[in-house]
């Protein structure tokens, strides 16, 4: 194969071609400047964003608001999903609830959080929290009921009390599940925030978006969507990693 | 017939007493048990000696394996007169190895005290499996995952050893180098065994004692006296007289159908 056919049919082709012709679109005035800056204008603010450090500082915040949401999420979804998992009345008094909150929209809620919870930090961690929830509950709460029931009566058979089968037999079992649930729940959770930031923030990727909209600084908007992105790559590359870790009896990971 | 093989058309039931005079370590009398309409085992009386080897035979429904999980402890008995010891462990057929606990961790499930480790490795290396202490149990065959469970189940130094048809999803090779390990085991731990089976040459193999189950009943029972090792040619004539107990013509004449001195 010749180089330029190579070079064509390399996966890097098509995104580096476009971000070429973006460039020369911008360039050549194509591109109007307050439709969309030039890939190397982004760069540039990008740079100067982060040496001035109003990047780093409203990308903490955001992070915080993310985490905080998210651990909130998490542990009530996994609470909730053992409650309902391990127990008849659990599931009875939980699951239905769960069902319900399932068919609302968690974005559809933003108004009526703001009534309860005020323009501040809590309405945007309680939607973030109450939409990463639902995720590692279905997933965590089906985990369980899946456990495979040879294994638990093996493990019966030993002799193991109730709570020493929960401990060696169904939360293990449960886990690969767990993992694909807290999958969800952060990308979700980085959903939610974008959404969220837009409620009158005062600091944040979203502050720093909405303030670049008003003076139509497309670059800082491009800059901070590019964030976004990366934040959502790092969560998928954390599970990922946690993954490899926890899971690493099972025979595909164990071959690789 | 042979006259060693005095299965069935013996006047006199053999070796139903216990074996040595102690105490049977399972004891179950009229034992009944019923799912819905169905009765899946009806009336049954059973004792196991110490350090008895019983192998239990029979077709698919006849029962075998709801009185093993009867013993097992895993059915509950509903206040039936049925004796059986608290040290027991059971081998299923697949060998429910927990997949996420590396192999000695699966051995030494549920076992307390501080030398658990020793303890797990000693009983891998009985099975000979003392170099595979670290290996997850998925990239076990089924022939090594078989000793672990055996393994798992030794470590426990149980007086009665359940085995629920464990070498039926091995092939012929592997069957016959397990059944060896198994009368090794048996040998230097004496558990008390039922293993339920439905292939009589393992019985035959194994047992001092074939019970053969059928629609819930002990259809017949015989002791085999002949040493192992020299059963060779008795797998035959066992086939054909089970055969012919199960599709109902030797019935009448030589059936067993209770040990002796049990009241029916």
């Amino acid at each position: 194969m010749s180089v330029v056919g190579k070079i064509v049919n390399s996966r890097w082709f098509s995104p580096l071609a476009l971000l070429a012709a973006w460039e020369a679109g911008s360039r050549t005035g194509v591109i109007p400047e307050r439709t969309l800056a030039a890939p190397s204008e982004v760069a540039g603010t990008l740079f100067g964003m982060v040496v001035s450090g109003e990047l780093p500082s409203n990308l903490a915040v955001s992070f915080g608001r993310a985490l905080t949401g998210l651990a909130i999420g998490v542990i009530v979804g996994v609470v909730l999903a053992l409650t309902a998992g391990l127990s008849r009345k659990g599931e009875a008094a939980i699951d239905p609830l769960m069902q319900i909150k399932r068919t609302i929209p968690t974005l559809a809620l933003t108004p009526l959080f703001i009534v309860w919870f005020g323009i501040g930090e809590t309405p945007k961690v309680a939607l973030i929290a109450f939409a990463s929830m639902f995720p590692v509950y279905l997933n965590l709460y089906s985990g369980i009921r899946g456990v495979d029931l040879r294994l638990l009566e093996g493990a019966r058979s030993f002799g193991l009390s109730r709570a020493e089968q929960v401990w060696h037999v169904i939360l293990p079992g449960a886990l690969p599940s767990l993992l694909v649930g807290l999958r969800y729940s952060l990308s979700i959770s980085i959903l939610v925030l974008v959404v969220a930031e837009q409620i009158n923030a005062s600091a944040g990727l979203g502050y720093l978006i909405n303030n670049a909209r008003d003076f139509m600084r497309t670059d800082i908007i491009v800059v901070c969507l590019m964030v976004y992105a990366v934040l959502g790559l790092a969560a998928d590359w954390l599970v990922r990693t946690v993954e490899r870790r926890a899971l690493v009896w099972r025979p595909s990971l164990v071959e690789a | 017939m042979d006259a060693r093989l005095n299965f069935l058309s013996d006047a006199a039931p053999v070796g139903l007493a216990p074996l040595h005079g102690e105490p049977p370590v399972v004891r179950l009398r009229g034992f009944t048990r019923r799912f819905g309409e169905n009765t899946i085992i009806h009336d049954l009386n059973l004792d196991i000696a110490p350090g008895e080897f019983v192998a239990l035979l029979g077709r698919s429904g006849s029962g075998k394996t709801t009185l093993l999980r009867t013993l097992a402890g895993l059915d509950g008995t509903d206040g039936q007169d049925v004796t059986v010891p608290t040290s027991r462990a059971v081998v299923f057929q697949d060998a429910r190895l927990l997949p996420w606990k590396k192999v000695w961790r699966n051995v030494a499930l549920g076992l307390r005290g501080p030398d658990v480790r020793q303890r797990a490795e000693a009983a891998l290396r009985e099975v000979g499996l003392g170099h595979r202490m670290d290996a997850w149990p998925l990239t076990l065959s089924g022939g090594e995952a078989q000793r672990v469970a055996l393994a798992r189940a030794l470590v426990r130094e149980p007086s009665l050893l359940l085995l629920d048809e464990p070498f039926a999803a091995l092939d012929a090779l592997t069957r016959i180098r397990m059944h060896d390990l198994v009368l090794d085991l048996w040998r230097a731990h004496r558990p008390a065994v039922l293993m339920v089976t439905h292939d009589v040459d393992e019985a035959v193999a194994l047992a001092d004692r074939i019970l053969v189950l059928d629609e819930g009943r002990i259809a017949a029972q015989d002791r085999i006296s002949i040493p192992r090792g020299e059963r060779g040619e008795l797998a035959r004539p066992y086939r054909e007289k089970f055969l012919q107990i199960l599709d109902g013509t030797a019935r009448a004449d030589g059936v067993i159908p209770f040990p002796h001195g049990i009241p029916a």
